[in-house]
């Protein structure tokens, strides 16, 4: 176990060194992914103005404020993409990873999560900004607060069981762009990032419940945002938490057998 | 005259070089489409609650997303991929092997790369947009029609100078991919018309990263929109950026020095 956390907080720590070097390319990359939510949350405002004040329980107000924790969401969000898995093993890169004493998928975790550090510190000024722009309604609870951290970073541990084991389908075949793009357009529907899913017909907020889009997206937010009865929060954390126990066990079986199909030499 | 031969023949070896990957083109139907998809049930969410945004309907909406839609293919067929092998090349050194040829710079950098594929987008683009117009009962004179083939050409043009611009800062900057992912996001605001977002977002949208002028004002010219006064101005802007990025990629030019070779 403690070999675990050394390995943890020293490649955390090196995640953030390396990635403070370059905080103007981390804005540029951040202010890029601004856009889509400032367009979603333009159009819902308008619509909500024109319905009267407010679509679906949001009020402009609101929409400002589950738009721009939005932005915070999407950030946690971000792990090693499908695409790298098929670089590393196309280009033989697994290698060196699998030559070390300990499972390749810890290196990636750990040096996402030091990454996002430097991220929600660069984030804090973004925010600000968006809130002086869009005027967001937001008044949490300390309880939702406290949820809300929580649930972030069980996203980022969804998210990264869900791409991993997409990832890993390029241990069998790499021509796996089109499933990529399929998968991430039915997380923009069903997670709650192209629209709050209560705005969304009563079928797709039902199918919702049982995918994991939600609970690494959509979920958080409503956290902050969405006046949840406390008993909705320590069930959605809990959904969180079987997607991570089934999701852990799923990537670890998937891992030993795909492993036998890598035939990479050198890297 | 020569300009345009020489554009033609990089055209020519664009598309040779494409039919090598004949695959890649299903991948592009797949992809264009789940872009479409998204994109109509974004539509169609709007007007589940409300009969029109900003004073646009559903079908002239649709007209909007048809022209964003050829737009997109446009620039990613013959416009990006041209700036990001620029990119590439200034950071490198490698912009000596085009400098030394007997052609003006500014057009051979510009017409080198073509992605023939890409136009899957622009077919698609125009296929949606005859369904908005069938919606729209073709209620489109000979003017409309002119006013906007005209909008569409120059929208390219200033996307494209845009485009130079920001490709010639790699003359001093020289790690400006970040500003490539940048544009991609700004021009994802082009699906909606430009009059609903607030003021300050509309200006950007017009006169820093012309979006509006590459993909409303076109739309605007088919759906009864577009005044005199807008398309004068439309052309005033595409020849004050053309000047403009011809004028920093001279400078630019200027303070390459290139590397090894």
């Amino acid at each position: 176990m403690k070999r675990y956390i050394d390995f943890y907080t020293s490649m955390m720590r090196l995640s953030v060194l390396e990635q403070w070097q370059y905080p103007i390319a981390n804005y540029f990359y951040m202010i890029g992914m601004l856009a889509e939510p400032v367009i979603y949350m333009v159009v819902w405002s308008a619509v909500a103005t024109q319905q009267g004040g407010s679509v679906g329980g949001y009020t402009p107000g609101s929409l400002a404020a589950y738009y721009i924790v939005w932005t915070l969401v999407r950030q946690m969000n971000i792990a090693f993409t499908p695409y790298g898995w098929e670089w590393r093993i196309r280009q033989g890169r697994l290698s060196m990873s699998l030559m070390r004493p300990m499972h390749p998928l810890h290196e990636d975790v750990a040096f996402f999560a030091g990454w996002k550090v430097v991220m929600i510190i660069l984030w804090i000024p973004l925010a600000l900004a968006l809130s002086f722009f869009f005027k967001p309604d937001l008044h949490p609870t300390l309880l939702e607060g406290a949820v809300f951290f929580i649930a972030i970073w069980m996203a980022y541990l969804i998210r990264t069981i869900t791409l991993s084991l997409l990832g890993m389908v390029t241990f069998w075949t790499t021509r796996v762009s089109a499933l990529f793009e399929l998968y991430f357009a039915a997380e923009l529907i069903f997670s709650g990032r192209l629209v709050p899913l209560s705005l969304m017909p009563e079928w797709v907020q039902q199918a919702a419940w049982f995918m994991p889009f939600r609970w690494a997206f959509g979920f958080p937010i409503e956290t902050l945002v969405g006046n949840m009865p406390v008993n909705d929060l320590f069930l959605g954390l809990g959904m969180q938490f079987v997607w991570i126990f089934f999701g852990t066990i799923l990537v670890s079986q998937i891992w030993k057998i795909a492993i036998r199909q890598f035939s990479a030499v050198g890297g | 005259m020569q300009g345009f031969k020489l554009a033609f023949n990089y055209l020519r070896i664009g598309v040779m070089n494409e039919f090598q990957y004949r695959a890649n083109l299903y991948i592009q139907i797949l992809q264009t489409f789940i872009a479409l998809g998204t994109g109509l049930i974004g539509l169609s969410l709007v007007f589940d609650q409300v009969d029109q945004l900003g004073g646009w309907g559903k079908a002239d909406l649709l007209a909007v997303m048809g022209v964003f839609t050829i737009m997109g293919g446009v620039i990613r067929a013959a416009i990006q991929p041209n700036m990001e092998r620029l990119m590439d090349e200034i950071r490198e050194g490698t912009l000596d092997y085009a400098l030394t040829k007997p052609a003006d710079s500014q057009l051979l950098v510009s017409v080198r790369e073509f992605r023939l594929w890409t136009l899957v987008d622009v077919v698609v683009g125009v296929v949606v947009l005859i369904i908005a117009l069938n919606q729209l009962n073709w209620l489109v004179g000979g003017w409309s029609a002119l006013g906007f083939f005209t909008a569409l050409v120059m929208g390219a043009l200033m996307i494209y100078c845009f485009w130079l611009i920001i490709t010639s800062t790699a003359f001093w900057f020289v790690r400006v991919h970040e500003i490539a992912n940048l544009f991609e996001g700004l021009y994802a605001a082009g699906r909606w018309p430009v009059n609903i977002y607030p003021n300050w977002l509309r200006y950007g949208l017009t006169f820093l990263v012309p979006v509006a002028f590459a993909v409303t004002v076109p739309a605007s010219a088919l759906t009864g929109r577009l005044t005199l006064q807008t398309w004068l101005g439309a052309l005033a802007l595409t020849v004050t950026l053309f000047t403009i990025a011809r004028f920093i990629w001279k400078v630019g030019l200027r303070n390459y020095s290139g590397a090894s070779a």
